[in-house]
């Protein structure tokens, strides 16, 4: 053994981290089309360990066939969303410590269609974020733009999105009453807003939020604001903003009457 | 044979990080038909870890600042291995690939006036890396996927794995690969590839990558003959978790010392006074990884192994306001409050200098119709990769690589996959799945985890003669238990059976590691050979090079371009040419 | 802190990992229909105290203390009680609140009643796309009446200072004035006024005095992080001015005051 091997190999041998106890994991298998059910098994607990790596623990050692989506083990990218005791998580992210004593259930995100075990159908998300009218810039800019940090600081929260579609599984137009084609979701009002906000920004989308945005399904129960890994404040920050909009629009004879000379001599500014 | 979904497109990009859609937004804007493969979700690829910033010499907070000094600081950084044609490119280009990123609607932090706001990083001259808090690489990926989508010309094929480039007479003609979905195999036929896979640190135990990362690019180029360049070169960051065991090696930003993050040992003595008393703890990460290496092996360690970072005297509320991903990662992952208590952190591998040799203007590889961007391609970045580089790096040579793809693409007509081919490449996929030849078959994930000790121990950031050829017989052996590598299950989003395929990947290009770091017998960047531990003046000429030879792998010294008289002067604009012309 | 090699300093103990607090694991173990019920319950019990005091308490004034329910002070001596024509106002825009919405939908209408728990209506779901439930998108018109109501809370709780041309201040003096403030910051911590202020801007630097704009949006975001809180407290202040003035002009408690 060499000088370079030794600083390595000693930890490893002396510190897996066991604590000695074992954890039960129910988690669901299953493809669509056949009988899905819920395996149990039995993790020794590392300490810090999170539900994710009991899944890698499985897969390694018990069942090298469990499909699990995940990427960067750091909360970083959104992959590993799934279901734990209920609640909508990022795997990678929730501590078995903080969970209860007893069986710890992992299913996957309700509301997409399944592809097996906890991996599902996200595509939809995808055909939505492609219908959105994109970035548009002001004709006529000079570039480099001159952009004052107190125009984009409110946006930095919506670019926070990691697009991990916790809000999505979570919103219950989406979870309970199946309304797919009609609403877009709490991920894309974020997308939106940032799109608004942008002081660069041309396009007029407010029509479009409440239209095919379907803005109004909304009910602001906040649930997408709970789960969101990033704490993105999506219902008051990105939601209502964007309601408010579509009420000048439309809910605000007086306020209009007012605005809309001025909309139209300053391009890219809603009203004053 | 089963019957392949069949595809047909001009340009074909593997990969969807910054790199991969950065090629295939010019590749469709030349007017050619595009299809981007990637092996996970779009959106997901590793450029979302990304931190610190994108180095451009815009000279918004340090007027003095230029593209020359940009250039002599990423020559400098490299050791001069660099590709120096390359590096001339990436400095004057990299100014517009920012610009252009906030034109299509990215963000960044302001100075007062309402220019992009620039951070000091190691070993940049000036303050150079336009960056956003410490999520620049999410902001850089989400940009280009919004501009990918709203031109809605690239077909965006998400979780399919390709296991093999197609050679047809001289050229590349596409790929053979399967839906990770259901398995379902497909062929796409290209006119042209661009490789964009990013690099490979799956191989090692402790690495800031994520599963992703296992070089699947490079194998493949290798395979069709390409040739890898510098692959050697493998940077340790000096800062990665180390406990608790799960979150062993996930980055801790270089940030957190850049905003004044002390480094102790178990002593409690600040050690890298002894190391480098001018740059301390903003020592380059070579220098500080060694160190920290240095003080664990000298008994001197953390209780798990490491040295403690403390970023507590800055307050928490300048804490958590500059540095709020590290809060929330340790916060969340270790259950430890970096206002409150120092942080326990160890080397982490994190990037791969190394990659498919390129042509600095087109980014072409050796083999006609395949192109390399991104961290898979080599050159750029030399023996050593400055903060800040490689996000630039993904997008001067993305574009360009997509821009020469659709040239070529132009100029050539679509090739054939034969049949034979097909039916080889589908039994060589599926062969995990049938009836193991001897006994129960080998776990992937346990010849995974062997190939990544190996390479930890032996391969990792102090390397001998010794170690490396034991490091070498191991992959060899687990080469052969690979042969019979079995899993069960069906071929529905089977993990065991994707990570077959990434074995394979990652054992190529271990080898290619190893058999490079054999070959460079001094200590140069990276590369720290405990029996060659000073520089080589001769080695300093060469870049080594690995081939496919027939049946084996071959390394082969190639002499660089040396640096034209007037690029040499260039060098003495940066500000730490005194001290690294030595 | 140590700056220099020779400056030493102590290596933690190995604490092992933070737990989450007592509180914490309470809140997140709480069976998930406690929020709904204890909203159902206080909302009911406030409509209910509000329509007894509003039909048959009577008219609550004990100078210089006014009741926020009788103010402002108009057809004093009406047909009808002076608090119907002034409890519509603030009802309503607590009706049409963005926090009151989220906290009726979930417990009265259970939709749903908590995070990713099923929903037992099968009704089609129309959310706020359909009579009655869009005119929520009024609620600016609503702030607009509270912001009056408002108004003459204030110009109340001043009076109150004076009791026949001397000052005055009394535990009831505090008490309204503590409800003013309550009200004042849920009325102007509200997501219209948030969005008339600065939030339907795009670019701050290109419309007339944009950075004070900015300024004032951000003081409002702050009050708005804490909507909820507001809209309780207020809701309790309300309540507690209305007891404590009654008490006092039935003489079961005598005013402490200077």
């Amino acid at each position: 053994m060499t000088d370079a091997a030794e600083a390595t190999t000693d930890i490893r041998h002396t510190q897996d981290g066991r604590t000695g106890r074992t954890v039960h994991f129910s988690v669901f298998r299953g493809v669509p089309g056949a009988n899905a059910s819920y395996v149990t098994y039995d993790v020794p607990e590392v300490e810090g360990m999170v539900v994710l790596d009991a899944i890698h623990y499985i897969q390694k050692n018990l069942d090298m066939d469990l499909a699990c989506r995940w990427n960067c083990k750091a909360a970083k990218c959104g992959s590993c969303s799934a279901e734990v005791n209920g609640h909508p998580v990022l795997m990678c992210k929730t501590r078995v410590d903080d969970l209860p004593e007893g069986t710890i259930t992992v299913a996957p995100m309700k509301t997409f269609p399944l592809v097996k075990d906890l991996v599902t159908d996200v595509s939809r998300n995808y055909k939505v974020n492609a219908s959105i009218t994109p970035f548009t810039p002001r004709k006529d800019e000079p570039t480099p733009w001159n952009i004052k940090q107190h125009d984009i600081e409110r946006l930095y929260e919506f670019r926070k999105c990691i697009e991990c579609f916790l809000c999505m599984d979570v919103c219950h137009i989406l979870r309970n009453h199946d309304l797919h084609e009609e609403y877009y979701g709490p991920r894309y009002f974020v997308r939106m807003a940032g799109l608004e906000m942008h002081p660069m920004d041309d396009a007029d989308r407010t029509e479009e939020i409440r239209t095919e945005g379907g803005i109004g399904f909304c009910n602001i129960t906040k649930c997408c604001t709970d789960v969101c890994p990033e704490h993105i404040h999506i219902t008051d920050n990105a939601i209502i903003p964007m309601k408010e909009r579509v009420a000048d629009r439309h809910w605000d004879p007086i306020r209009r009457m007012f605005t809309k000379k001025k909309e139209s001599a300053k391009p890219g500014t809603a009203a004053e | 044979m089963e019957t392949p979904e069949i595809r047909s497109c001009d340009v074909l990009v593997i990969g969807a990080g910054g790199a991969g859609m950065r090629a295939a937004i010019a590749a469709t804007e030349a007017g050619c038909s595009t299809i981007v493969v990637t092996k996970s979700l779009l959106g997901k690829a590793h450029t979302v870890m990304a931190e610190g910033g994108i180095a451009a010499a815009l000279g918004n907070v340090d007027p003095d600042d230029d593209w020359k000094v940009h250039f002599a600081d990423t020559m400098l950084g490299g050791q001069l291995l660099n590709n120096w044609r390359m590096v001339e490119i990436y400095a004057h280009e990299v100014i517009d690939r920012v610009r252009e990123l906030e034109n299509w609607g990215g963000l960044f932090d302001r100075t007062p006036s309402g220019g992009i706001m620039q951070r000091a990083f190691g070993a940049h001259s000036w303050k150079r890396l336009c960056h956003v808090g410490d999520r620049t690489g999410l902001e850089l990926i989400r940009t280009c996927q919004d501009r990918l989508t709203a031109t809605g010309k690239a077909d965006v094929c998400m979780e399919y794995t390709l296991t093999k480039l197609v050679r047809s007479g001289d050229r590349v003609v596409g790929a053979i690969g399967y839906k990770r979905s259901d398995g379902g195999f497909v062929v796409i036929k290209a006119k042209a590839v661009v490789l964009a896979t990013g690099g490979w640190g799956k191989m090692y135990r402790y690495t800031s990558n994520s599963w992703e990362g296992t070089g699947d690019g490079a194998a493949m180029a290798y395979e069709v003959g390409a040739e890898l360049l510098d692959m050697e070169f493998i940077q340790f960051h000096p800062t990665g978790m180390i406990w608790p065991p799960g979150a062993r090696g996930i980055l801790v930003t270089e940030a957190v010392r850049g905003e004044g993050g002390y480094l102790y040992n178990s002593e409690g003595k600040r050690f890298m006074f002894e190391y480098d008393p001018k740059k301390l703890e903003l020592s380059s990460r070579d220098v500080v990884a060694r160190s920290i290496y240095k003080e664990v092996k000298a008994g001197r360690g953390t209780p798990h192994g490491g040295a403690y970072l403390d970023i507590r005297h800055r307050g928490a509320e300048y804490i958590k306001k500059k540095l709020p991903s590290m809060h929330e990662q340790f916060h969340a992952l270790a259950a430890v409050d970096i206002t409150k208590e120092p942080m326990e952190v160890a080397p982490t591998i994190h990037y791969t200098m190394g990659g498919i040799k390129v042509d600095a203007e087109t980014a072409a590889s050796t083999v006609p119709g395949l192109y390399a961007a991104g961290e898979v391609a080599g050159g750029l970045h030399g023996a050593n990769r400055l903060g800040g580089n490689s996000l630039g790096d993904i997008l001067v040579f993305g574009r360009r690589a997509g821009e020469a793809a659709a040239d070529w693409a132009k100029s050539h007509e679509e090739g054939s996959v034969s049949d034979a081919e097909l039916d080889a490449e589908q039994k060589r996929v599926l062969q995990p799945l049938a009836t193991p030849e001897k006994g129960e078959g080998e776990n992937p994930y346990l010849l995974h985890e062997a190939l990544q000790w190996a390479m930890q121990d032996d391969a990792g950031i102090a390397r001998t003669e010794e170690s490396l050829n034991r490091s070498l017989t191991a992959i060899q052996e687990i080469k052969e238990r690979a042969k019979n590598m079995h899993v069960p299950g069906g071929r529905t989003m089977n993990p065991g059976w994707h990570t077959c395929r990434d074995v394979e990947s990652m054992l190529t290009v271990s080898e290619a590691i190893v058999r490079s770091a054999i070959e460079r017998r001094e200590s140069r960047g990276s590369q720290w050979r405990l029996d060659y531990l000073e520089k080589d003046p001769e080695q300093a000429k060469v870049n080594y090079v690995t081939y496919k030879n027939g049946d084996s792998m071959s390394v082969k010294p190639v002499p660089h371009d040396p640096l034209p008289k007037e690029k040499e002067e260039l060098l003495h604009h940066s500000r730490f040419f005194e001290e690294k012309k030595a | 802190m140590a700056q220099d090699a020779t400056t030493k300093w102590t290596p933690p103990e190995h604490t092992g990992l933070a737990k989450e607090s007592a509180f914490q694991r309470l809140r997140r173990r709480a069976p998930w229909w406690l929020l709904p019920l204890t909203v159902v319950t206080v909302l009911s019990a406030f409509i209910v105290y509000g329509m007894w005091t509003a039909f048959f308490g009577g008219k609550v004034y004990s100078a210089p203390y006014l009741s926020p329910f009788y103010s402002p002070q108009i057809w004093w001596n009406g047909p009808v009680t002076p608090a119907l024509w002034v409890l519509p106002f603030p009802l309503l825009f607590r009706a049409t609140c963005y926090y009151y919405r989220k906290a009726y939908y979930r417990s009265f209408f259970w939709d749903p009643p908590a995070c990713a728990v099923g929903e037992a209506r099968k009704k089609p779901y129309k959310g706020e796309t359909r009579f009655p439930l869009f005119l929520s998108n009024l609620h600016r018109y609503a702030m607009y009446l509270a912001v009056i109501v408002l108004i003459f809370l204030w110009i109340d709780a001043v009076a109150a200072f004076d009791l026949n041309g001397h000052f005055y201040f009394g535990l009831g003096t505090a008490i309204m004035v503590i409800n003013c403030i309550f009200l004042s910051a849920y009325t102007f911590g509200c997501h219209s006024v948030r969005h008339l202020v600065g939030g339907c801007v795009d670019c701050y630097s290109r419309v007339r005095g944009g950075a004070k704009r900015y300024e004032g949006w951000k003081f409002i975001t702050r009050l708005n992080e804490h909507h909820a809180m507001w809209a309780w407290l207020s809701l309790f202040s309300v309540v507690a001015t209305d007891v404590y003035i009654r008490l006092v002009m039935t003489g079961i408690i005598i005013d402490p005051h200077f």
